[in-house]
């Protein structure tokens, strides 16, 4: 019963928002061009989300028809271009990381670079990327991989140190070995940390991956708003921003499941 | 003497630097400990107790001096002298079973034997309808059994234990008291205890160790003879508890005086 009475009360300031929104558009407060009405950016959005062409049954099943609107495929190649992008980054970063974490030596030897890498935004790469990949996805890759590089690297990194040295004292007295060690008590006492790094590095990547669609390729969601603007059409930029924004909640949502589930062991995590 | 002796703890001192001074922890230390036997090491906080312990499991050697265990030189940890700790220590990602069973897989045990010995000592310490669950979902006393069980999986000759029951309500504390003595009583374990308790001392060991506060020697050594299971309330054993009282006392006033010129000098 608490549950439904949260809800319904965490629909009432968005409600209130769109009614604001609408009554501004009603009575021709602001001019559409600048601010279309709610109404006008739902029926765009249904127009993008919509396929173009009228079902064809020659032209491959009826799902795959359903799936052919404009929306769904610049959300499918940014989604393809995050998923890549994270998967390059993090997985570069998840052994540096561990290395950092676990040798002092080689932090000594690479966290001077990382200090000096790390403060300059994706953004400021964009220059060089397009002139070592030119255009297309491996730029916008190469944006978004730098993006999750980080937060996973700082993460992993922070993650292996904070490891309680009473488990490594246990671990020394059940006889394990410097491996058995390192897999079965360094890496499960800092996936707390790592996770953290996954998911800030995943809303990292989702950020790049709308800006690098404006400058290196001509589908995405991040594409299509400024496309958008090159014909004055704020109905469509505003539903192409809902849509980043959901698409974003959604990959977060998922992230944060995840992780809870993996790590039920863990006291942070005890929820009702 | 070493034919009888199961640990054996030779002239052993141990120096600390400690804010640009050398603290002398252990000092000349000597003690014979046979197989089987209870020993506790009873001391105010800072007697160097759990160096001492920490320096029979290897985790931090002695300055000069040697402890051996039948006869070998301890140089690091091992599985032959389990440890138990006050804060249990237990691997939060683990289940309770996988906390007991982690010793047997490092020592390469085969699956089927793993799973017939922790089942066997889960059983024995009331653990088996908790197998599942992970430390968190544990109270404080069920965690020390899950600890106690991790050890005795090891099959070690010696346990080690540093104020296990330390952190404990009265209760859990006697009820895990005499589930210790059951299997030390059953599995025939040579233990080194540490405690500050008097009374959890006289309750369990053989012997007690008094040691005295920096640096730390062993101030007295008292076999506990009283038969078991001991009454904590006979005269006999009030009468122990007043005389190690009265030792201890002179330490803790050490201890405090110390304390007391620390803090003038701060």
């Amino acid at each position: 019963m608490k549950r439904y009475r949260h809800a319904a009360s965490g629909v009432l300031v968005p409600l209130a928002a769109i009614g604001f929104w609408q009554l501004l558009s009603s009575m021709g407060w602001v001019n559409a061009t600048i601010l279309p009405s709610p109404m006008a950016v739902l029926v765009k959005w249904w127009a993008y989300l919509r396929p173009l062409e009228v079902f064809d049954p020659a032209q491959g099943s009826y799902l795959q028809w359903c799936f052919s609107g404009e929306l769904i495929h610049d959300a499918m190649g940014s989604l393809y271009r995050v998923l890549v992008g994270f998967v390059i980054g993090a997985g570069l970063a998840l052994p540096l990381g561990l290395t950092m974490g676990y040798s002092k030596v080689a932090y000594a030897l690479f966290n001077p670079l990382v200090q000096v890498l790390r403060p300059i935004p994706p953004i400021a790469y964009i220059p060089l990327s397009i002139l070592w990949f030119g255009l297309g996805n491996p730029p916008a890759v190469f944006l978004i991989s730098i993006g999750a590089f980080f937060p996973v690297l700082m993460n992993t990194v922070t993650g292996v140190q904070n490891v309680d040295s009473i488990y490594l004292r246990v671990g020394r007295n059940l006889g394990a070995s410097r491996l058995t060690q390192f897999t079965r008590i360094i890496l499960p006492a800092a996936t707390p940390y790592i996770f953290t790094g996954a998911r800030i590095g995943m809303g990292t990547a989702f950020i790049v991956v709308i800006v690098s669609e404006m400058i290196a390729v001509n589908n995405g969601l991040g594409y299509r708003i400024l496309e958008a603007r090159e014909y004055l059409w704020s109905d469509k930029i505003i539903a192409g921003m809902f849509t980043i924004g959901l698409l974003g909640l959604g990959i977060d949502t998922l992230m944060s499941r995840l992780s809870s589930h993996l790590l039920k062991w863990h006291r942070g995590l005890e929820q009702g | 003497m070493s034919q009888t002796s199961h640990i054996s703890i030779r002239n052993v001192h141990k120096i600390f630097e400690s804010g640009g001074q050398e603290v002398h922890a252990l000092k000349a230390i000597n003690l014979e400990i046979p197989q089987g036997q209870f020993v506790c090491l009873l001391g105010p906080s800072g007697c160097g107790k759990s160096t001492l312990l920490n320096a029979v499991a290897g985790f931090s050697l002695p300055t000069t001096g040697v402890i051996t265990v039948e006869g070998a030189v301890i140089t690091e940890p091992g599985p032959d002298r389990g440890m138990v700790f006050q804060e249990y220590a237990l691997f939060p990602w683990m289940t309770v079973e996988q906390n007991v069973a982690f010793g047997l897989q490092i020592k390469g045990v085969e699956k089927a034997a793993i799973e017939a010995k922790v089942a066997e000592l889960l059983a024995m310490l009331n653990l088996t309808d908790f197998r599942k669950r992970f430390p968190k979902d544990l109270s404080g006393g069920m965690r020390q059994r899950v600890a106690i069980a991790r050890v005795l999986a090891l099959d070690s000759p010696i346990m080690l234990m540093d104020e296990p029951f330390g952190a404990l309500d009265a209760l859990t504390r006697r009820n895990l008291q005499d589930e210790l003595l059951r299997i030390w009583t059953e599995l025939q374990k040579t233990i080194l205890f540490v405690t500050h308790s008097i009374e959890e001392a006289l309750y369990l060991a053989d012997r007690t160790v008094v040691m005295t506060y920096r640096p730390g020697t062993v101030k007295c050594d008292i076999p506990v003879e009283l038969p078991r299971p001991r009454d904590v309330a006979s005269p006999a054993f009030n009468a122990l508890k007043k005389d190690l009282s009265q030792l201890l006392m002179e330490e803790q006033s050490r201890h405090n005086q110390a304390e007391f010129r620390g803090a003038a000098v701060d």
